[in-house]
């Protein structure tokens, strides 16, 4: 459905069901140059559970209007006020790859909001290549094909979807096309930028949950080591013969992992 | 410039879509011929019905050894997703039959296989979809005939029999202008020959009966989704915008993205008009995708050596073959089809209908039959068979004389099919100075 954010028209998927008032939220924040659509079945799973489900379109991705916001901070702010703007006084947050830094942040200067934290495909810093982030910078072609063929495990690239009948590859370069220009540089800049996080780790007080992928290319599971570290209450569900694109390759298993923690 | 590399054609036309099996190791993709699937609990099974977790419910919406065939093929194409089913004559209709509601409207090209042709000028009227048939040469033509109820603007890749190369560069853009898919059967060239979603086309229906599978043993048909059409650009589409009631209200634009089309049709199609493709069905195909470049170089390789001997024979009237520098599609083929055009072709023999029998019933190798893409060649008389309910305007507009004789070339040893048939002709020549 269609929220108002900063007067701006906004989109956030709900699960196909309408929220309930005094419900539990259920907050979902998509990764660089993608939209509402990689938690369909995650969302769908806890609306039938009764969670308010806000899988948002940050402005300027999928169907939200607006500019797109440079820093991982500034997509935090913007998530509390569209949480604000549907009445959500508080929410599990769910965020993958860049939303994952999103919602940490929430999550670590909103702690009143955040019931529980789940990142998926994460590691704090998260540090781009140089040849990624140029092509980005640049609008090539060529960036969307990275971000896609790092995104997936080695296997994944030969398919095997959980989905029956859906070539993951080409789903997800599907959506990375629809990505306006500039948003694949932004995002992959945002998370570039976002070196604060570790500092702020101590500041996380609800129970945290990684999801990670065995073969992550784009944030590898050595990097994400240090961040479990940090957090005070986290937990760690590590997913083997799987890449970075979990709500791709391992929708089921990352569904079965965030339940534990709802 | 950093470039990505990823699986090749022949990687992935014998990789795509499987992961060995994890219990038993089986490297062959196992046929899994069951009908339905242990929920792991009461939950699991709710969350599979609202489409909540991947997975199997019901082998007439999907199934393992199936869902392995969808991937490879939307690989191969480069799509998003696929659904197989029964044939590729139920691949046309549940792609025709998700997007186009009672009272609209369809665009064709009129060189249809006769099977198709069938379809749109029969039986969809039946339901109130009617359709105008264009000259696939004819570019402007489409796009005088689109209505505001038009809906999808259809066409095959190289048709069957007369070889007219549809233009999908050009006609997907008139499609494109006015918000319509351009819906494009690749039965005659495969993923190997041509890419029509690089060109252009938004959903590619297959007959895999034909060369995908490649043996002549199986019925089985395709449709994948390119995932590029844009179906919130209108309001023509209400079944992939708005809240569908048969599925709690679910917006397949919205839930779905770029698959919304294919997540649709099995939603729908798959499950309301059950013409799911047999496991053991979708196994044979894939053992024919593992082969599939290495018989389409023999398929054209041979064809082009037959359509050199046919062009140069006393008995033959004329080739149609885009291989020829006459034909008014060489050059366009030559654009799209570099690897080749089509091993499916037709000629006009000497002394029309009589004299053509007396040269179909003369051949040993040649089977007289009616199917395409077979490893084996095969002939035909489609004015008599495949196109035998088009009525007599329909076929001059198609083509179809009465001499026309349909040949399929398969991929035995290329001299052994020219000597068959210049036996046939060597009969057709005797019985046509006797006559």
């Amino acid at each position: 459905m269609y929220i108002d954010v900063d007067n701006q028209k906004t989109y956030i998927a709900t699960g196909s069901r309408e929220h309930v008032e005094g419900n539990l939220g259920m907050t979902f924040i998509h990764g660089t140059a993608m939209d509402h659509t990689v938690w369909t079945l995650a969302g769908r799973h806890f609306a039938r559970k009764g969670l308010n489900i806000q899988a948002v379109d940050l402005p300027g991705h999928g169907r939200s209007e607006g500019s797109v916001i440079d820093s991982i901070e500034g997509m935090a702010d913007w998530v509390i006020r569209s949480l604000d703007a549907t009445g959500q006084d508080k929410t599990i947050i769910v965020g993958h790859s860049m939303g994952s830094l999103v919602a940490f942040d929430v999550a670590a200067r909103y702690p009143d909001r955040i019931t529980t934290l789940v990142m998926v495909g994460t590691s704090i810093p998260m540090p781009v290549g140089e040849v990624l982030l140029n092509s980005a910078k640049d609008d090539l072609d060529v960036a969307k094909e990275m971000v896609n063929f790092w995104s997936h495990s080695k296997s994944a690239h030969l398919g095997g979807s959980q989905v029956p009948g859906t070539w993951m590859l080409g789903k997800l370069q599907r959506l990375l096309e629809r990505s306006g220009p500039g948003v694949i540089y932004n995002d992959l800049k945002a998370c570039q930028d976002y070196t604060s996080g570790i500092e702020r780790s101590k500041d996380i007080g609800c129970p945290t949950l990684l999801i990670l992928g065995e073969d992550d290319f784009m944030t590898p599971v050595r990097n994400s080591k240090s961040l479990a570290e940090h957090i005070p209450q986290s937990r760690t569900v590590m997913l083997p013969n799987c890449g970075h694109a979990i709500v791709n390759e391992a929708p089921n298993e990352m569904l079965d992992a965030i339940a534990t923690v709802v | 410039m950093a470039k990505v590399k990823t699986f090749e054609f022949d990687t992935l036309s014998n990789h795509a879509g499987q992961r060995p099996d994890k219990d038993t190791g089986s490297r062959a993709v196992p046929i899994y011929q069951t009908a339905s699937y242990v929920f792991r609990d009461s939950d699991a099974g709710a969350a599979m019905f609202n489409i909540e977790r991947g997975g199997h419910v019901y082998s007439r919406i999907s199934n393992p050894t199936t869902a392995v065939l969808e991937e490879r093929i939307s690989a191969l194409e480069g799509g998003v997703g696929a659904v197989a089913t029964a044939s590729g004559q139920a691949a046309v209709y549940n792609a025709i039959a998700t997007l186009v509601d009672q009272g609209g409207h369809i665009v064709a090209s009129y060189a249809l296989y006769g099977g198709t042709h069938n379809l749109f000028e029969y039986t969809l009227p039946r339901f109130g979809i009617t359709t105008t048939f264009v000259d696939p040469n004819d570019i402007e033509g489409f796009k005088k005939a689109i209505k505001p109820e038009t809906r999808l603007i259809f066409g095959e890749t190289v048709a069957n029999p007369k070889t007219e190369v549809f233009n999908i560069p050009e006609i997907s853009k008139i499609a494109h202008d006015h918000e319509l898919p351009l819906v494009i059967d690749s039965t005659t060239t495969t993923p190997y020959l041509i890419k029509p979603f690089d060109l252009g086309a938004d959903i590619v229906v297959h007959s895999a009966t034909k060369f995908l599978s490649g043996h002549g043993t199986t019925m089985a048909g395709l449709i994948v989704d390119g995932g590029t059409f844009d179906w919130e650009a209108t309001d023509k589409f209400p079944q992939m915008t708005d809240k569908y009631k048969g599925f709690h209200n679910l917006s397949f634009t919205e839930e779905f993205g770029p698959a919304a089309f294919i997540s649709r049709v099995r939603n729908e199609a798959a499950r309301d008009f059950g013409s799911c493709l047999a496991p053991h069905s979708a196994f044979l195909v894939l053992n024919g995708t593992e082969t599939l470049s290495v018989r389409m170089d023999k398929h054209i390789s041979n064809t082009n050596q037959v359509v050199e001997y046919l062009d140069q024979h006393d008995m033959v009237d004329w080739v149609s073959h885009p291989n020829l520098a006459n034909h008014p599609n060489h050059d366009l083929a030559k654009e799209l089809l570099p690897k080749g055009s089509t091993a499916v072709f037709s000629f006009g023999i000497k002394g029309g209908r009589e004299i053509g029998q007396v040269f179909i019933d003369r051949l040993d190798l040649f089977s007289n039959l009616a199917n395409i893409g077979d490893a084996k060649s095969l002939v035909i008389h489609p004015a008599s068979t495949t196109h035998q309910r088009m009525s007599v305007e329909a076929l001059e507009e198609a083509g179809i004389s009465e001499g026309l004789i349909r040949l399929s070339i398969g991929i035995e040893s290329v001299d052994d099919l020219i000597e068959d048939l210049e036996n046939g002709f060597r009969a057709a020549a005797k019985a046509l100075k006797k006559s």
